[in-house]
């Protein structure tokens, strides 16, 4: 677009702007605007019409102001009026106030539209591109809806001026990218492919970014593309620097419409045809040869616009992957980058060497830079650049350079910036892995790189150490010795630390031997570290400790001692002070072998896939390489977080031959005790039951220890009920706690609550007796139709009940629908050899699944009136049983489950309640009146809900309460 | 504490530096620029703070006085310091101003010395500051060390504010009463808020070390004056109707407080030339100088018109001076024609109002103004908010009801009684914000 010629400047406008420049201050400067805006407005209010030339400049004007960041709300019409002028300025003054200033939702948008089809259909190239221009630069829905179907046409037109199909073919891609769903190709396909034959090779360089755009959305419809982009492609390259006049760029021809080609190249796979195949691998041959040249210029842009059509070409060969013999040269290419002057040269051959490693055949070529590539590691300034080498690095290690490349990234991690080094131990401690042959040596990179970088080691690399030392007989010893001596150092890392116990408790007896590290000093070494580190780490070190006492039982009194101090046994956190007094305990109380079976060795871990890998993964994106590693296993939660991570310990050591598969934390919930294990398991329950509130409040109730034997079958029918079941179901509709049934041997206790249709009971089983209940099992069952109306869930019991102990059993319940009877529970076990079968019915009943409802008077008595027809209501009269006391009456209401509403009835003797039952299949609401007459000891109690057997029911429970 | 203080010109350029403590940094300097003077929003907040780093700022006309600390100083502190420091350079060289400053350049570094110690303010009473710092030169060669001595003493002393040995032939004292009232009114002409604030500046010639008693109508004053039964016959009829009540005030420095809180009298000895003896705030009984009635109508879309009225409430004896009515108009205005009878109004563009100015006006007159606004339609539908109409004006009385009772000079070492001394008391009250919705 030409500028505003000289003899058309605009004065005014002109001094204006100085004006405003001149201003000293902001005041100043509103002060002149306000005044400007104000002779804008009395000209255009006035009754003359302005000429164009004022017009426009008015428009200047008022854009200015805009762009200086005021609100302008007026002048639009006036824009819009410049766009029918028949002058170029002034059209493209109108066109450029529109596409900055209107929004498209303007109730003028028609009239631009208007304005812009009649340049569009004019034969004037100028307003056609002005109008394009301001399409484009609008680009909004309203707009695509317009033009998106005459613009095509305009396009693939034959007549249309070369300038303007540049226009058109950027204004569709704009609003191609703006609203995909409007620009529908459909027919013109072909013709726009066919642009890319055009003879201007303008014209080719927009349609080419057209066709881009859309292949990559549609591929197979532009499919044709190809072979024209390559013939395209192959006549610019062997074209002389001379043939292409203006599009010579520098001595190089046409630099974007040739990256444009090859970018172009690389949505589609390798063409099949063998003759355009074999054309373009011509040109990409005659590329690299290009770059072999000499430089035809010294100026920096000469090679700019080589090299960018040069890494166009490598992007589009790995694209391919195809071409053992153009990978290697585009290797040996990058090769010499790798040594350039230019630093963005040098970053962009590492990062395309990275991808050329992953390739097969070019894998060799790219091994050959290593001694350049770490020389970059270690000299480039840019820390960019450092990235992208260390990138490579990670690349292209093999088992042939693993050991040199591991070292070089181990004495990099030293120097190198803060912002990697994380992701450069993740790498470093993978690679040592994956290619690991000497796992000694593994062992070794490991501990220097947490001695070198601890912080930025995170728990996934040191648990995963742990995991191949203890997968690995062979290395154990050594990485006793290593971390040993590692330890000793005057400061370590906590991590250090973590990995120094864990090994030390486990293959501390193999490095026992020599006087130097006697069991005494090695756990004076962990000891004097245990002061400084944080509670997770303290907590390994306690368990740590306990093996020790395992291993050495020469250590076990100052083991004991270390414990029994206020600072473990008193720690103020729950954890430490939880594991300091159970394994003083269990050291003092256990025998030796019962020692042994509990603190035996960690078992191997089950092989999984590595979580640092994932963890990479997850931090890189795109730019990480992704490799299979052949041995991964994954670490899994091995004493992670702290939490029971001991308890965890000592389960898995209890399992003796524990299903590999399993995973580690999940044996407390599965807990498969077999062969020798009850007596250990049955001695830890003593071992917890004795060691007092904290020990039982984690080991006792973690019913995972406890539901460890399979229910044995019943010999015997269960019993009928006990007759006094019923008057025992009594006592518990209106309270969800207490004693529901005590003889001479068993006493059951009882917890429920309830939530909606769900409920959970705990039944307590206590042994009243010194002799232990031998097979003792209970079953819950729900005879005839109850079976369809309520959902019970037990878990079962210990078999074994010891003399004055108690056993927990949870009962799970779902209310499918409203029911009637209560579910019965049926307990068995001998004692002393007699067999005891006692049957009693579950508190269950239906008022348990009340959901309190809170509702005024006139709600209360509006829905009240809504339920009477005569089954939906019941009502009884009965003589009070107990004393008329209000505040019983009012705790028996509420223990029922509903909602006590005061000031509702109008006598204030009367009590009135509501809720609603909620059961799986429906929602029943309960509305109740209970009126006492207190002279004749009566109670009356009504009782209204939407189902009838539910009031049914509901009062009959109810009316036994009073 | 303060860690320094800068001054800018307009641009931004640093005038004046001083630090105080090493705290500060020379990029302070910058940040104050960057994020204040040159910020692309306008900075309101007098108090910044950029990088744990706090900014007090007072512009002066195109001069920006900033105090720079890392310490949580008081702030009440700092401004009070700041107003003080403008003062005194005010007193040294007239209007604080670029070129003022430049040519001040030692002058100033030299009082910023003196007021400032450490961070700590010092003595900043004009009337002793010049006593040894002098735009003249040194005079050391004149100054025997007597003279230096009593400095000394003066500065450390108890009166720091007043040396000893002054000498007038004629003992003169004016006494001006400065009052400026702020006034919000609703259309209907209820007011919304109001309130006066007042300042009693002083102006004395005296010789020796005479002690004033200053007496005003204070409500609690005379009421104490009243109970107690000991006044004069003048104090029992002006007490009751015309007492005003005083709802804060502060003292200049040379006032006995304590005097003050246990007997309510304002007695002090004065320094020597002017300064300000006290401020207040008044928020009953204030006599409102004028009021205006405003009438808007909009006649379609594109026409507005507006007709104003102001009436003069005080004494018809009593002349109003520099009346100025400003009315606003909307954003969208295209053209205004004004009529008014009195004075002259016109439309100012810059500012989008319609300014009009009176110079004299007497009490309990009336004057008007009706304009006709034309307006270009927009496509924007926002209303016009109708800012409100505000006025300014000079009357020659205290709008608050103050009067001064009496000022009283005792200087029991020299010869002179209070009756010899000239004394001068003069009124003015001025519109602060004084705006009435419409």
């Amino acid at each position: 677009m030409p500028a505003v010629s000289k003899g058309d400047g605009m004065r005014g406008l002109a001094v204006f702007i100085s004006d405003i420049r001149n201003c000293k201050s902001k005041e100043a400067e509103i002060k002149r605007i306000n005044k400007e805006l104000a002779n804008i407005r009395s000209k255009f209010k006035g009754d003359k019409a302005l000429d164009g030339y004022s017009k426009k400049k008015y428009v200047c004007k008022l854009l200015f102001i805009f762009l200086l960041g005021h609100d302008i709300d007026f002048g639009h019409m006036e824009a819009v009026n410049l766009l029918s002028s028949n002058k170029y300025t002034e059209k493209q003054i109108g066109y450029l106030f529109i596409s900055v200033l209107v929004n498209s939702n303007s109730e003028l948008i028609r009239l631009i539209n208007n304005a812009i089809k009649n340049d569009l259909s004019s034969r004037n190239p100028t307003f056609m591109c002005l109008a394009l221009h301001c399409i484009a630069n609008v680009g909004s829905r309203e707009m695509a809806e317009a033009f998106a179907g005459e613009i095509p046409r305009i396009l693939v037109a034959g007549d249309t001026m070369d300038s303007v199909k540049q226009s058109a073919a950027l204004c569709l891609l704009r609003l191609y990218k703006a609203s995909p769903d409007l620009v529908l190709m459909g027919e013109w396909t072909s013709r726009v492919v066919h642009l890319l034959n055009d003879q201007h090779m303008g014209v080719v360089t927009a349609a080419i970014s057209l066709i881009t755009c859309l292949s990559s959305k549609n591929p197979d419809e532009f499919k044709t593309c190809v072979s024209l982009a390559v013939s395209r492609l192959s006549r610019i390259v062997s074209s002389a620097s001379t043939d292409l006049q203006d599009y010579t760029y520098y001595f190089v021809p046409a630099p974007w419409l040739s990256c444009k080609l090859l970018r172009l190249l690389q949505c589609y796979p390798p063409p099949e045809d063998g003759a355009v195949k074999g054309r373009l691998v011509e040109c990409l041959e005659t590329i690299l040869n290009k770059a072999q040249e000499p430089p035809k210029s010294k100026k920096v842009q000469h090679s700019n616009a080589k090299n960018a059509i040069l890494f166009e070409a490598i992007s589009l060969i790995i694209h391919y992957d195809s071409e053992p013999n153009l990978l290697v040269r585009a290797c040996n290419q990058l090769g010499q980058f790798l040594q350039h002057r230019e630093t963005n040269l040098r970053y962009l051959a590492l990062e395309s060497m990275c991808t050329l490693a992953s390739s097969e055949f070019s894998h060799e070529a790219v091994k050959t830079h290593i001694e350049t590539v770490i020389n970059a590691l270690k000299t480039e300034r840019d820390v960019s650049v450092r990235q992208r080498a260390a990138d490579l690095l990670y690349a292209m290690c093999d088992r042939s350079n693993a050991k040199q490349i591991v070292a070089e990234m181990l004495s990099y991690l030293e120097t190198a910036d803060y912002s990697i080094r994380e992701e450069m131990v993740l790498k470093v401690a993978i690679l040592a892995e994956k290619y690991a042959v000497d796992y000694s040596w593994y062992v070794d990179t490991i501990l220097n790189l947490i001695r070198i970088a601890g912080d930025y080691v995170s728990e996934e690399v040191w648990y995963r150490v742990i995991q191949i030392v203890i997968n690995r007989d062979d290395v154990q010893g050594y990485a006793a010795k290593t971390v040993f001596e590692a330890l000793q150092a005057p400061a370590c890392h906590e991590n250090m630390v973590k990995v120094g116990g864990y090994i030390l408790g486990e293959f501390g007896n193999l490095i026992a031997g020599d006087p130097r590290s006697s069991p005494l000093v090695q756990f004076n070494l962990l000891h004097s570290k245990f002061h400084l580190c944080s509670v997770p780490t303290r907590a390994l070190l306690l368990s740590a400790y306990i093996k020790f006492i395992n291993l050495f039982p020469e250590t076990k009194a100052t083991i004991q001692e270390v414990l029994r101090s206020d600072s473990q046994i008193r720690n103020s956190d729950v954890e430490l002070q939880q594991r300091a007094v159970e394994y003083l305990k269990l050291s003092s109380i256990a025998s030796t072998d019962v020692l042994a079976t509990v603190l035996e060795e960690m078992p191997p871990f089950p092989e999984r896939e590595s979580s640092i890998l994932a963890k990479l993964k997850k931090k890189k994106g795109p730019g990480a390489v992704s490799v299979e590693l052949e041995d991964g296993k994954e670490r899994g939660e091995l004493n992670g977080g702290g939490d029971r991570g001991g308890d965890a310990a000592i389960a898995a050591s209890n399992a003796s031959t524990p299903s590999p598969s399993a995973d580690l934390l999940g044996l407390r919930s599965a807990a498969p005790v077999s062969g020798t294990a009850p007596s250990a398991g049955s001695l830890l329950v003593d071992v917890f039951s004795e060691a007092g509130p904290a020990a039982s409040s984690a080991g006792v109730n973690d019913d995972g220890f406890l539901s460890s034997a399979p229910p044995s079958a019943a010999s015997e029918d269960p019993a009928p009920p006990l007759p006094e079941s019923d008057e025992l179901l009594n006592k518990f509709v209106c309270k969800n706690n207490g004693v529901l049934f005590e003889n001479q041997l068993l006493q059951i206790g009882i917890k429920s609550e309830y939530r909606q249709n769900l409920g959970r009971m705990y039944l307590f089983y206590g042994n009243k007796t010194s002799v232990q209940f031998v097979s003792f099992s209970t079953i819950v069952s729900c005879p005839g139709e109850l079976q369809s109306q309520l959902n019970v869930q037990t878990k079962t019991v210990e078999p074994l009940v010891e003399g004055g102990a108690q056993v927990q059993q949870v009962i799970n319940i779902e209310c499918l629908t409203d029911f009637i009877d209560a579910p019965l529970l049926n307990i068995k076990f001998r004692y002393g050899g007699a067999l005891q079968n006692i049957s009693l019915k579950l508190p269950v009943t239906i008022n348990k699944f009340f959901q309190p409802t809170e509702m005024a008077a006139a709600d209360f008595f509006q829905r009240w009136k809504q339920l009477s027809q005569p089954q939906q209501e019941a009502q009884k009269i009965f003589k009070a049983s107990h004393g008329m006391d209000t505040e019983v009456l009012k705790a028996k209401l509420l223990g029922l489950g509903t909602a006590l509403l005061e000031n509702v009835d109008p006598n204030p003797e009367n009590y009135v309640c509501a809720g609603v039952i909620q059961t799986k299949a429906q929602q029943v609401g309960c509305l109740l009146r209970l009126e006492p007459n207190a002279q004749a000891q009566m109670y009356r109690l009504t009782l209204r809900s939407s189902k009838d057997t539910v009031s049914q029911r509901v009062c009959d429970l109810l009316a036994e309460q009073f | 504490m303060i860690g320094g203080l800068f001054i800018y010109n307009h641009k931004g350029e640093v005038l004046i530096s001083r630090v105080y403590r090493d705290d500060i940094g020379r990029n302070a300097v910058d940040a104050f620029r960057v994020n204040v003077i040159h910020a692309r929003q306008q900075v309101r907040s007098p108090v910044t703070n950029i990088a744990r780093t706090s900014f007090f700022h007072v512009k002066r006309s195109n001069i920006w006085l900033a105090v720079v600390t890392k310490q949580n100083v008081n702030a009440a502190m700092v401004f009070e310091f700041l107003y003080k420091m403008c003062d005194v350079m005010a007193s040294y060289f007239g209007k604080i101003s670029e070129e003022n400053i430049k040519n001040n350049f030692v002058l100033i570094y030299e009082l910023l010395d003196e007021i400032l110690d450490f961070g700590y303010p010092q003595n900043s009473e004009t009337g002793s500051l010049k006593t040894f710092i002098t735009q003249q030169g040194i005079k050391g060669q004149h100054q025997t060390k007597e003279e230096q001595s009593q400095i000394t003493s003066q500065v450390t002393g108890q009166i720091g504010w007043r040396r000893e040995g002054i000498k007038y032939r004629r003992n003169e004292l004016f006494l001006d009463v400065l009052e400026s009232v702020n006034l919000l009114m609703s259309p209907q002409g209820q007011v919304l808020s109001a309130h006066v604030s007042g300042r009693v500046v002083m102006k004395s010639y005296l010789s020796g070390m005479p002690e004033c008693k200053f007496g005003m109508n204070d409500k609690i004053i005379i009421d104490k004056a009243g109970k107690g039964g000991v006044t004069n016959e003048a104090g029992k009829s002006t007490s009751g109707k015309q007492s005003i009540a005083i709802d804060d005030c502060t003292f200049n420095q040379c006032v006995r407080l304590s005097k003050f809180d246990s007997e309510r009298s304002i007695s002090f000895i004065p320094p020597d030339g002017e300064y300000e003896l006290m401020r207040y705030r008044t928020t009953k009984d204030i006599i409102l100088p004028f009021r205006v009635i405003p009438l808007v109508r909009e006649v379609g879309r594109t026409k507005l018109e507006v007709k104003v009225v102001i009436k003069s409430n005080f004494k018809p004896s009593l002349l109003a001076q520099k009346i100025e009515v400003r009315i606003p108009t909307p954003l969208n205005t295209s053209g205004v024609q004004v009529i008014c009878m009195k004075g002259k109004a016109k439309y100012k563009a810059s500012e989008n109002a319609i300014v009009w100015k009176i110079k004299r006006m007497a009490g309990m007159k009336e004057s008007q103004i009706s304009a006709e606004i034309e307006l270009l339609p927009t496509n924007d539908k926002k209303k016009w908010a109708r800012p409100p109409i505000s006025m300014n004006f000079e009357v020659p009385f205290a709008p608050s009801g103050l009067k001064v009772r009496y000022l009283k000079v005792f200087e029991s070492k020299l010869n002179y009684s209070d009756h010899d001394v000239i004394k001068w008391v003069r009124y003015i009250g001025r519109s602060g914000i004084y705006e009435t919705r419409c």
